[in-house]
């Protein structure tokens, strides 16, 4: 996931004893011609042009080429603040997200005892939480009106809410409960990757477990934890609704550009946009020049891999239990709140701690009122139209990427596509407004911004990057005598593309689009910057109505939202596991 | 005119040259093998044999035709591989009903033959199964019948028995060489194991480092390796450094050996004649070295000390030392020798190879 498009034909080959891994077979010319051409145009109207036309019109003033804005904005220190704000909280995130999600990983991943299962069954689930559902959840649980703050109120008899849900603590807490997840995943299939044999060397050498654990296990685990980083520190320089919902007085990068561009401060927003973008892609290749050189080669694995320790005695086994049905606890109630909101009377949870009286009414509304349930329908045809183009274009990428040519061209090529993965939406959706705000030279006098087709554009940029790395993924797992076999029994480029090639990456490829897929139906980072009225997807609807303090509803769309996105989930996941 | 003509291929990767200045001929209706050990260029010889791999120099020639940049899918080879590349989504019918397929053949022919080339591989019924379901064997088979069944030209096999364990190994050799003289099909066979070199093929090109180095019959090669590499690869060889002596005939040569000093008589059927004082290395077979007692008199008698005696079943070998030179020799039986003892080593005239170094 780190890195859509690594380069894929770095193998070297030879007359080796294994089958060698072959160039692959060439396809003619005429085809290629046309799929470097389709490529290099999306590529050129979605990522390249949009992105130097903000780049340009960040680097000019009243006509003519000047640093100004950029003066004046690091002049002004709220800017200043949003700077420090984003990447403060970003590394803060980073070090809390590794503090809870690596001890979990090895807890949960090493040893085993009863409520085991259940944690890692619900250990992604905030990952499956869009993030705006996530934070209206935390807002019902956890805010100075919600159930906890209600409960401790009634409990000890307080005046006041004890706490406000606002600032660094609750940012930090939100971001923690919502990105852990990295860092728990990954270390977690680092560590069923490393040999127990290495282990059990060391600890025959006469290492203490903890010289193992911090000489050969932590160690062979730094790519998993660097990329757990990356994703962490990417995710929190992007996250909108947070800061936005409950960031207090922490203004933060995305959330200035936002509001810059809701005054109409144009010039602004640009660059602030930039300055965000910039950074995003220096932790980028900060963090992958650091991961290139810490990459172990995979000893060769043999015997046993996978062990968990059974944790029998009496003490520990019960502080594991109590650990596993705790975090389990924790991880749910956000979504059961939102579950018993969702089902709350409009109106009449005032003081109690929870609601009194309960009712249907609310999704009786949202799927039968017609203005209420066409934004099901303006997500679900969005997101379909992105995810269905990402399919498509994840084939033309993967296709050109996998022939045999220029590396140079290939590189540039991958990383273009993972340009718009690595930029926060907001800035994806701040270029495309301002590149196709106005007439532009690429698109003459039609005016993209505004239309119907402005949202799938962006889901489509924003995600596509997702696509290309699970069919890239798909692919590399073929064996390239698979097409050689082919060739050799007569079959031509698209006999083997068809009955070959597509079958076999169909499931990884399908399951990497339905992601895609799920994850745009909750978009709304980059939605809220350039939405249609006449087109508002679900998120856009979940947050109107929390701003008119109907709560139930906004709770009952994200209930439905999350069903959907479970739904899609299962099915990915049945087809992962068929290949 | 021979069937396949490779002349001057030469083909490099990145800075590594794989295959250089390689030629043969393989005659129709002949099982020939390319035997090296592995990195020596084979593999690759054999996939631009079959048009997977494009070589830099050189041409291709097949049938009085040159295929050299004829894609592989139009050359109508049968190719079987190392790890057999059978389709994972496919079952065994539809595998090896791919290249019918891909010909356009009529469903009811397709049935047909995919029927008997699973009967020439013994795995009639087994149509249906899924792939992944089969013994490594079986799959061996499968991928075998789905060479045959498009009729191949010319048969390509990249050591397509390495997987398989020994048993299943030599049983599946004897059945693969009738099932290719059955059909009368040519093959050009690609392995690293001379036993299954010698056992399968009627002419074997040995390459060493991207070159072909001598090609012969199994039998030719083994008896008068050509040169150091092809002896020190064919087998076991007792490889003794010496001087052609200026005394020799043309007939007999005699050479001097450097460690030990003795006289070696050498019959040189023909093979080409040293310069006299250079060195040279002239090569013997263990199982060719005698063991006779002290006092017979024989040519190429050196005398020798019997130094150690490996037990191996069927025979035994026994390493012995003549005045500093270190020989080695196989005996059926080793009874009666022990070491220690004092023996006369026999070198025969016919049985000693000169190579080129």
């Amino acid at each position: 996931m780190i890195d859509p498009a690594r380069d894929t034909e770095t193998r070297r080959r030879g007359d080796a004893e294994i089958s060698s891994p072959s160039p692959r077979l060439p396809f003619p010319a005429s085809p290629r011609l046309l799929l470097a051409l389709t490529v290099a145009v999306v590529l050129l109207y979605g990522v390249i042009y949009p992105n130097l036309h903000v780049i340009v019109a960040s680097l000019e003033r009243d006509g003519n080429w000047s640093i100004v804005n950029y003066t004046q904005a690091l002049s002004q220190t709220v800017v200043l603040e949003s700077i420090f704000a984003s990447v403060g909280v970003s590394i803060l995130t980073v070090l809390l997200c590794a503090a809870v999600g690596i001890p979990l990983a090895f807890l949960f991943e090493r040893y085993t005892f009863p409520a085991r299962r259940l944690f890692a069954t619900l250990a992604a689930l905030p990952l499956v939480l869009p993030p705006l559902v996530g934070t209206v959840a935390f807002i019902f649980l956890c805010g100075e009106s919600g159930i906890l703050a209600r409960l401790a109120q009634s409990v000890f008899h307080l005046e006041q809410s004890p706490w406000s849900l606002r600032g660094w603590a609750a940012l930090l807490l939100f971001h923690t409960y919502t990105m852990y997840p990295f860092f728990y995943i990954l270390t977690g299939a680092g560590l069923t990757r490393i040999d127990a044999a290495l282990a059990e060397a060391g600890r025959s050498l006469g290492a203490t477990r903890a010289r193992v654990l911090t000489r050969i296990l932590l160690p062979q685990l730094t790519p998993s934890l660097i990329a757990a980083a990356l994703l962490t520190f990417m995710t929190s320089m992007a996250s909108f609704s947070a800061p936005l919902l409950f960031g207090g007085g922490v203004r933060v990068l995305t959330l200035e550009i936002y509001t810059a561009r809701q005054r109409g401060d144009a010039s602004l927003a640009i660059t602030e946009t930039v300055i965000l973008a910039v950074i995003s892609l220096s932790a980028l290749f900060f963090f992958q020049r650091y991961e290139g050189t810490r990459r172990f080669a995979a000893a060769a694995m043999k015997g046993s891999t996978k062990q968990r320790r059974a944790i029998a005695t009496g003490k520990s086994r019960a502080i594991a239990i109590a650990c596993g049905v705790v975090f389990s606890l924790i991880l749910v109630l956000p979504v059961a709140t939102l579950v018993l909101v969702s089902f709350a009377r409009e109106g009449n949870w005032t003081t109690q701690t929870l609601p009194t009286s309960y009712t249907i009414a609310n999704y009786v509304k949202i799927f039968s009122d017609s203005r209420a349930s066409e934004v099901f329908l303006n997500s679900l045809s969005m997101s379909a139209i992105a995810a269905s183009a990402a399919l498509l274009w994840s084939f033309c990428v993967a296709l050109l990427l996998r022939r045999k040519g220029s590396r140079k061209w290939k590189r540039l090529l991958s990383w273009l596509v993972l340009v718009p993965w690595a930029l926060p939406g907001t800035v994806v959706a701040v270029a495309l407004a301002e590149a196709y705000g106005k007439p532009s030279p690429l698109l003459g006098s039609f005016i993209l911004v505004g239309t119907f087709w402005i949202l799938p554009v962006v889901y489509f940029l924003r995600f596509m990057p997702l696509v290309v790395r699970a069919l890239q993924a798909s692919m590399e797992q073929i064996d390239a005598a698979l097409e050689e076999a082919a060739s050799s029994l007569g079959a031509r480029w698209w006999q083997r593309f068809s009955r070959i090639t597509v079958p076999l990456v169909w499931p990884g490829a399908v399951a990497g689009t339905l992601l895609a897929f799920v994850i745009a139906l909750g978009e709304y980072v980059a939605s809220v910057l350039v939405f249609v009225p006449s087109n508002r997807p679900i998120s856009i609807a979940i947050a109107s109505e929390l701003r008119d303090f109907n709560l139930g509803t906004a709770a009952a769309y994200g209930v439905a939202l999350m069903l959907f996105i479970g739904l899609i989930m299962m099915i990915a996941t049945r087809l992962e596991r068929r290949r | 005119m021979p069937l396949l003509s490779l002349k001057n291929l030469s083909k490099r990767f990145d800075k590594t040259a794989a295959v250089t200045d390689v030629s043969l001929d393989v005659e129709r209706g002949e099982f020939f093998g390319l035997l090296g050990p592995s990195g020596c260029g084979k593999t690759t010889t054999l996939r631009m044999i079959a048009g997977l791999e494009q070589p830099d120099s050189g041409t291709i020639e097949f049938d009085g035709g040159n295929i050299t940049n004829l894609p592989a899918e139009r050359r109508g080879f049968g190719m079987v591989f190392q790890n057999y590349a059978l389709f994972p989504h496919l079952n065994v019918f539809e595998n090896v009903a791919f290249g019918l397929r891909a010909r356009h053949k009529s469903n009811e022919e397709i049935r047909e033959r995919v029927k008997g080339a699973l009967e020439l591989v013994q795995l009639p019924g087994y149509e249906k199964r899924r792939v992944d379901e089969l013994s490594g064997g079986q799959q061996q088979r499968v991928a075998i019948a789905r060479a045959i069944a498009i009729e191949p030209a010319l048969l390509l096999f990249d050591e397509p028995l390495s997987n398989l364990d020994i048993t299943l190994r030599e049983e599946t050799r004897g059945e693969l060489r009738e099932l290719v003289g059955r059909l009368g099909l040519t093959a050009v066979y690609v392995t690293h194991d001379q036993e299954e070199a010698f056992a399968l093929c009627d002419r074997i090109s040995v390459m060493v480092g991207g070159r072909i180095l001598q090609t012969g019959r199994p039998r030719d090669l083994y008896a008068h390796p050509a040169q150091l590499s092809v002896g020190r690869f064919l087998g076991r060889n007792n490889l003794i450094r010496v001087v052609r002596l200026s005394s020799s005939t043309s007939e007999i040569a005699e050479f001097k050996t450097l460690d030990g000093g003795h006289t070696i008589r050498v019959r040189m059927n023909g093979q080409n004649l040293s310069p006299m004082n250079q060195p040279c290395i002239l090569a013997i077979r263990p199982e060719h070295v005698l063991i006779r007692n002290a006092d017979e008199k024989l040519e190429n008698a050196l005398p020798a000390t019997v130094r150690e005696i490996d037990f191996a079943g069927a025979t035994s070998s026994i390493k012995l030392d003549a005045n500093g030179l270190l020989l080695e020799a196989l005996a059926l039986d080793a009874v009666g020798i022990s070491a220690g003892d004092q023996r006369t080593a026999v070198l025969p005239p016919d049985r000693i190879s000169l190579l080129k170094e």
